[in-house]
């Protein structure tokens, strides 16, 4: 079983949600993102999901695409992130990896995953890419013993929902809500749904996200979801501080929020 | 002619899944896959459909004139060396072929049973020619526009708005036509039950590509014919500007399984290739995914889309449909990049000669012609024969070239 798959064991057996943390790479630096999701492993975040910065993200809603271009502006490269992503996976939690799609494929699907499993990254979540499309990266992925995460949504059909999931390993991404990435204030109500479909169809670990921003929405999901993954509201922690120090301080007091949510599920 | 602009004919398909040899597919999240099959299945089932090829032929000859003419242009031919046929798309409703694609695609959208359309624009041509087809079908429009964009087309602005649709200027990026597009596919993963996202030329995820192709083809299907009665013949060339492929597409169509004809595709050159600042994706970029789609992308060592630069910015777009890449990978098409400054030498060329102000696209198929002429005429030891697509007309383009030639009053 893969690392992730572990975690989500040991969450399950605990009674809670595992937390899944999202920051994109080199944002505000290289150095600062990786003090940033530190800080969220400290502060209680399980899983940290370092997104690669894009100049076109079509699934992040205005947060992180600032934040995205902030480290695209710094100059931040893909060989950075493979750098931030070993620098935290030394932390011990489990790193998985957020990307579109093109810059792996300019980087070399292979070389990509070769490079991603020795800095210690448990897989990729592909928002853009899906399975019909993924010949290249499925190999890739078997290979290098990585772990492919497909997203799901409302809108998916039960013959897609059950295709996609198979070719999931670790665990499952069902995007709560029929949308971008950003805090909501409410989460939504299609997302129990379309995890208890899911289930229909895979043992896979279900991770929900896409909207979550506080300990009482994490307590919410993570009544009905294995995972619970925050984003934007992190990331505007760090976004919206007046100094590094402020921001790091804000991500943890956020990050403990949240980790006591997803250990009081509200079923 | 255009009552049967849908009927089949021969020429390239894609797979049943939208590939263009190695090109084309799907890039794009899950939530819109469901989208994106329904309009496939709308597509073909009206393509099948005789009501639904009568009302587009209806509607595209009562509504948008055409067949459009093609004319003999004589006086620029004997400048350029080459019996030159114009394409008069430029005398379409709403001044460009675009109208094509968005009437067949709001007529998609009634059949689905969508109240809404979204599209994104650069130079504001699409946007204008989707607000028009929203207001004729009670649609309501929205159009995401690039903050650049916004300012230096003003008055395409004020035409979307005059035809009832809302314009979003959009901020973040480079704020022009690709983050426009970012964000019009945003609003469609949010909205799609009741939205339509009609995508302006033959590019993004498929259906698209082979869809808008199809809408616009009779643009090579009439000049074909036109041609085949007013010299005998078949042309020696048929070229076209290539910003995501459209008006190229629709008029290459009918022509690809004659192999004779030479098919010429002329990107934006921009400041020239050497400097780095063009859009012309398959001569100066490589292969890459964007906005849903495996093709020529400009891009960075990362994958990191770069910015375009051109004159027009109808051209001004950093990637290029499927179609194109494929039909360059296997040569039955030639793609050469024209700077600003050929083109602004054809425009001046075509209005000196014709008294016909083309749009700036249009004129980078006019100067890829200017220099491809000696070079057919010499390969054939005659005059040769090429039609030109003419895509659209100057009218939105004035205050641009009146910059780029110095001529505006600038006291008043
Ligand atoms: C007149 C005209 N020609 C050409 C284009 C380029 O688009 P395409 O390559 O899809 O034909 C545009 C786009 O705005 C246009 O307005």
């Amino acid at each position: 079983m893969s690392r992730i798959g572990v975690a989500f064991d040991k969450a399950r057996a605990d009674g809670r949600a595992l937390l899944v943390g999202c920051m994109p790479a080199g944002f505000p630096t290289v150095e600062g993102s990786i003090a940033a999701m530190t800080a969220m492993v400290e502060a209680g975040v399980d899983v940290i999901e370092v997104e690669i910065p894009y100049s076109d993200p079509v699934m992040d809603g205005p947060v992180i695409q600032r934040a995205s271009d902030i480290a695209l502006a710094g100059g931040v490269r893909t060989a950075d992130t493979m750098r931030i992503i070993e620098a935290v996976a030394a932390t011990g939690a489990p790193v998985v990896t957020m990307t579109y799609w093109n810059p792996v494929e300019r980087y070399g699907v292979d070389v990509f995953a070769r490079d991603l499993a020795s800095a210690g990254g448990t897989g990729l979540i592909t928002p853009d890419l899906i399975p019909d499309e993924a010949d290249e990266w499925l190999a890739a992925s078997d290979a290098h013993g990585l772990d492919r995460t497909f997203l799901v949504s409302p809108s998916s059909t039960d013959a897609r929902l059950s295709m996609t999931v198979q070719h999931c390993r670790g665990f499952v991404y069902a995007t709560a809500v029929m949308g971008v990435t950003g805090a909501r204030a409410r989460t939504s109500d299609a997302a129990p749904t379309l995890v208890s479909r899911a289930r229909a169809v895979t043992d896979l670990p279900i991770g929900v996200g896409l909207g979550v921003g506080t300990g009482a929405q994490a307590g919410t999901v993570a009544g009905y979801a294995d995972g619970v993954i925050v984003g934007s509201a992190l990331v505007r922690c760090v976004l919206d501080a007046p100094t590094e120090a402020d921001g790091l301080a804000a991500l943890r007091t956020l990050s403990a929020e949240l980790a006591e949510g997803v250990r009081n599920p509200t079923r | 002619m255009s009552a049967d602009a849908l009927a089949p004919v021969a020429g390239p398909q894609p797979d049943s899944t939208g590939h263009f040899g190695r090109f084309g597919g799907r890039f794009v999240p899950e939530a819109l896959v469901a989208a994106l099959d329904e309009l496939d299945g709308a597509w073909r089932t009206a393509m099948a459909d005789e009501s639904f090829r009568a009302e587009f032929g209806a509607l595209l000859r009562d509504y948008a004139g055409t067949p459009s003419l093609l004319y003999e242009a004589r006086r620029f031919s004997a400048k350029v060396g080459a019996r030159v046929l114009l394409k008069r798309e430029d005398l379409n409703h709403t001044g460009a072929h675009k109208v094509r694609n968005v009437l067949g695609q709001a007529l998609l959208t009634k059949r689905m049973g969508k109240t809404r359309v979204i599209a994104e624009t650069g130079a504001g041509q699409h946007g204008v020619a989707t607000a028009t087809a929203a207001a004729l079908f009670d649609l309501e429009c929205v159009v995401y526009m690039g903050q650049v964009d916004t300012e230096r087309q003003a008055l395409n602005v004020a035409r979307m708005r005059m035809l009832g649709a809302t314009v979003v200027p959009v901020t973040n990026g480079s704020r022009t036509l690709k983050d426009a597009m970012n964000e019009a596919m945003r609003d469609w993963v949010a909205n799609v039950d009741q939205t339509h996202y009609l995508i302006g030329t033959a590019a993004g995820p498929h259906p698209f590509p082979a869809m808008v192709r199809d809408f616009v083809r009779g643009i090579g299907d009439e000049a074909r014919q036109q041609c085949l009665d007013l010299t005998g013949e078949l042309p020696d060339a048929v070229t076209a500007c290539v910003g995501g492929g459209s008006n190229a597409l629709g008029i290459f169509h009918a022509f690809v399984g004659d192999e004779a004809v030479r098919l010429y595709g002329f990107e934006a050159g921009g400041d020239g290739l050497a400097t780095g600042r063009h859009a012309a994706s398959i001569t100066g970029g490589s292969t890459g995914v964007l906005h849903g789609t495996r093709t020529f992308v400009l891009q960075d060592a990362d994958g990191q889309t770069l910015e375009s630069h051109s004159i027009s910015a109808g051209l001004d777009y950093p990637g290029v449909g499927p179609e194109h890449a494929w039909l360059h990978d296997t040569g039955r098409a030639s793609y050469l990049p024209v700077t600003d400054d050929e083109a602004m030498a054809a425009f001046e060329l075509l209005c000196r000669t014709e008294g016909i102000i083309p749009a700036i696209e249009s004129a980078h198929a006019l100067a890829g012609t200017v220099a491809l002429a000696p070079k057919l005429a010499a390969e054939l030891g005659r005059e040769p024969t090429i039609v030109v697509n003419l895509s659209g007309r100057g009218d939105k383009d004035v205050h641009t070239a009146g910059d780029y030639f110095g001529i505006l009053d600038k006291e008043r």
